[in-house]
């Protein structure tokens, strides 16, 4: 049960819409900084399968300009 | 962020996943606030109250807001207006409020009666550790008496505890945890420069235009920090220099890394001077008007043995002689030593030699747990007074703390056994300003320092301490060579009484075990690195008969027959004890801001004169204490000039041989405040990093066998233990080279560590010592 955190980065002016678009999809938590153009989001998906399946339909959004994956505290280099 | 109810695990791991993502993004847009997420989870309706005040970790001193409802810290997010971390906060900082609230949180005084902890009211504890005190100084002398706090004490501790000890008993056994962390930094400024702490402040980053961070983790020990140095890097195309023995997160975020073998910084420095001046790269005006050169004994020992002793005889040198001696440093020399390339060195002494860059060093425990920490401290500080770099905007050699108040209470304080809160005691003229604010005789405060933090623990095993209160500090998992203080400490005859929050391996070797009340459940203060001094009020009650450090202290000072000197009065105790502590340092080179002023803004920095903060000293421009007529006034020394030292490279006090032949260095992780005393209760924290670790090279590990997880016993000439492996993971060290962070009490490392240090500063090297790696 893969649970994943990115940072995702809108277009110029499209953040409210890509949070829309996010909140949206019900395996993703997206949190919008309230002072810069970024959103904290988490998906928490059932399989690898899934999460694969969800990683494709996040980079269809058109409002997204860059998915940037976040590794938890305790993985491989990644900060 | 508001600390939830325990929810499920998915949900938790969700949780700690969003704190990634949000600990990510703040690395990339220091001040960067997630204000939904850190309101999330309070109660609908809440009337929360909010206040400021100083995080309870780390050196950096970020301001917060906490937010209280009935009577509980129930948010905390970072305070906007404090110029430190213009509302940022990192994962520690975010979580801070939760670390009052673990489920064995120490509310009752415990008595050992028996080989077991029995309950007692306060009162009664006090008494215990007031006439245990007295009997020892009866039958063993003042000296047998002692105290050891730490830079987590807040002034007013610090104060109540220096003015008991050396001014009331008379014995300056009074020593702090920050003797591990800083005491390199102090003795560093103390002899280039005469007086403490850094020159400049933390808005040297938004000026400087290359930042070398020499053996300093910034991403993980000042996060905050550090991500206002990438901000710089995006806003202005900064250069980041990672100057380090391990390959870390800071080095992954740096522009460049470059690993140096241990020890070798003393020679690449060198080395950086030679180009300097080889290089046509001095300021001459500068050092000519400035600066004087002189050398001090060399070969000086490491502290092993003893009753060690060891005195600097400086002596002066020419320019010419200065240039000599640096010829044995040229980069062709050094990289040989040092493992650096030749181009690499001349790349760093171009960043400091380049007229039109201003340069920031910045440094921490790599630099200050050396056994030549002082030299590596001058030689830094060499550099930047050879090209004029210094103590003007961005141009700052910046010595960092760890510790909130190591700073405020220990090297303002002066908490430390040769110290007082202004000058030292072996000074006549110091002891009598003391002694007259202190209201006791000048014949009270001992004229010789007694005991630094290793000897102490080294008397203390010998008997010639028998008493030893430790307050907000974990000895027994941080000392080095823990293993011979450990079973010292249990002895027959002698005392211990330890004041936390928790129990830790520490309250394990107590006789007496006072609960303190922590952080905002008292008032107090803390100085962070850049010499801001921060106030903050009591917000909540503490739990039980928790007491405050320093009421502690002035319980048993009264009860000790100094009720006059104490006359502090249990509502306005703390205002008292600043506004007396205030008195030791009014004067242009140290005053400190009124308690009115730091109740209303996010801290201040001394030297506070005529209503101004001092942002550079030293500099005429900035600094009113400048009186020399010059653009600059090192007036720390008599003559006005810094130091430029001829310190040479010597090698560790034990380096790898046949029989133990990998280098052994330990550290810190950012999720967990130094001994995981208060961050391992933090559940988050704990889920992120459960337990200690051995990072190992991947080529080493190939080569044994090793995979991530698997049981790597570690063997030094002081015993052994066993982890497991970390390969390619947070941290990478240098071939032949393995780490272990010290955060975890189940996996003591410092009972394998060595107990050498500098001879000058007398801070222990846990950075190096020999070992055998072997699979488990």
């Amino acid at each position: 049960m893969p649970i994943t955190s990115y940072l995702a980065h809108p277009h110029e002016g499209k953040q409210q819409e890509l949070l829309e678009e996010l909140s949206a999809i019900e395996a993703c938590d997206a949190v919008p900084a309230q002072n810069r153009d970024v959103i904290a989001l988490v998906t928490a998906t059932e399989s690898k399968e899934e999460e694969a399946q969800l990683k494709i339909q996040l980079e269809t959004i058109k409002s997204l300009k860059l998915l940037a994956m976040v590794s938890g505290f305790n993985t491989p280099k990644n900060a | 962020m508001y600390q939830s109810v325990q929810t499920n695990r998915r949900d938790f791991i969700k949780k700690m996943a969003m704190l990634s993502a949000m600990t990510a993004a703040a690395g990339m847009f220091p001040g960067i606030i997630f204000a939904e997420e850190q309101e999330r989870g309070i109660p609908t309706g809440a009337q929360l109250d909010w206040k400021k005040a100083p995080c309870r970790f780390c050196g950096v001193g970020c301001g917060v807001l906490i937010g209280t409802e009935n009577g509980k810290a129930v948010a905390v997010k970072g305070d906007p207006k404090s110029p430190v971390n213009k509302g940022l906060c990192c994962v520690k900082g975010y979580h801070s409020i939760m670390a009052m609230y673990g489920k064995d949180r120490l509310t009752k005084p415990l008595v050992k009666k028996n080989g077991r902890y029995v309950e007692t009211s306060m009162q009664e504890a006090l008494d215990l550790v007031a006439s245990k005190m007295q009997e020892t100084i009866e039958e063993h002398g003042k000296d047998a008496v002692s105290i050891y706090g730490s830079g987590q004490w807040t002034i007013p501790d610090g104060y109540v505890a220096s003015k008991l000890f050396k001014g009331c008993i008379g014995t300056n056994n009074v020593e702090a945890n920050a003797r591990l962390c800083m005491a390199s930094a102090v003795t560093g400024f103390l002899t280039s420069f005469g007086i403490d702490e850094p020159m400049g402040c933390y808005e040297d980053i938004d000026h400087a235009d290359t930042f070398v961070l020499w053996g300093n983790n910034m991403a993980e020990m000042h996060p905050v920090l550090f991500s206002r140095l990438l901000d710089q890097r995006l806003k202005r195309g900064v250069k980041i220099i990672d100057f380090a023995t391990r390959t870390t997160r800071t080095s992954m975020a740096a522009d460049k890394s470059i690993i140096f073998n241990p020890q070798t910084d003393l020679a690449v420095a060198n080395a950086i001077c030679h180009e300097i001046i080889n290089n046509g790269w001095m300021n001459n005006a500068f050092v000519q008007e400035h600066c004087n050169f002189r050398k001090g004994l060399t070969n000086m020992g490491y502290g092993l043995e003893d009753n060690y002793k060891f005195t600097d005889k400086p002596e002066p040198v020419s320019l010419k002689e200065y240039k000599k001696f640096l010829e044995d440093y040229t980069p062709e020399k050094v990289s040989k030593l040092s493992g650096v390339s030749v181009k690499d060195i001349k790349y760093l002494a171009a960043h400091y030699g380049d007229p039109n860059k201003k340069v920031m060093s910045l440094w921490c425990m790599g630099m200050n747990q050396h056994t030549r920490g002082t030299w590596i401290n001058n030689l830094v500080y060499n550099i930047h007074l050879l090209t004029g770099k210094i103590s003007s905007p961005g141009n700052s050699p910046f010595s960092l703390t760890g510790q909130p108040s190591a700073c405020g209470t220990v090297r303002e304080v002066g908490t430390l056994t040769h110290k007082l809160p202004h000058g030292v005691v072996m000074n006549k003229e110091h002891r009598e300003f003391a002694a007259k604010i202190w209201d006791v005789p000048a014949e009270n405060i001992a004229p010789k320092p007694t005991y630094h933090t290793v000897e102490m623990f080294r008397a203390l095993d010998r008997g010639d301490i028998r008493f030893m209160w430790i307050q907000v500090t974990n000895p027994m998992v941080t000392m080095p060579k823990l293993k011979r203080y450990r079973d010292g400490a249990k002895k027959e005859g002698r005392f211990i009484v330890v004041s936390d929050i928790y129990p830790t391996p520490t309250t394990d070797i107590a006789d007496v075990i006072l609960p303190s009340a922590m952080w905002v459940e008292r008032e107090g203060m803390y100085g962070n690195s850049e010499r801001r001094t921060q106030y903050f009020e009591q917000m909540v009650e503490p739990p039980g008969e928790a007491m405050s450090d320093t009421m502690q202290l002035i319980e048993v000072a009264k009860r000790m027959g100094f009720e006059k000197q104490f006359y502090y009065k249990d509502e306005t105790h703390i205002e008292e004890i600043y506004n007396e502590y205030r008195r030791h340092h009014d004067n242009k080179k140290h005053n400190m801001a009124p308690l009115e002023v730091l109740k209303t803004q996010p801290g201040a920095m001394w030297p506070y004169v005529d209503g101004k903060e001092t942002k550079w000293r030293f500099n005429a421009k900035y600094d009113p204490a400048c009186s020399n007529g010059k653009d600059f006034h090192f007036y720390g020394k008599k003559d006005g000039k810094a130091i430029i030292w001829q310190r040479p490279y010597e090698p560790a006090a034990e380096e790898p041989d046949a029989e133990f032949p990998f280098w052994l260095g330990t550290g810190r992780v950012v999720e967990h405040w130094h001994t995981g005393s208060m961050t391992r209760r933090i559940p988050v924290l704990h889920q992120a990093m459960p337990h200690a670790y051995v990072e190992l090279h991947p080529e080493d590990a190939k080569r044994m066998q090793i995979r991530t997880g698997d049981s790597v016993k570690l063997t030094t000439r002081r015993g052994e233990i066993t982890l497991p492996a970390s390969v390619n993971e947070r941290g990478v060290p240098a071939p032949m080279q393995v780490f272990v962070p010290f955060f975890d009490e189940n996996m003591l490392i410092n009972d394998i560590t060595l107990d050498s240090f500098c001879p000058i500063s007398k801070e222990p090297d846990y950075k190096k010592c020999a070992v055998k790696v072997e699979k488990a």
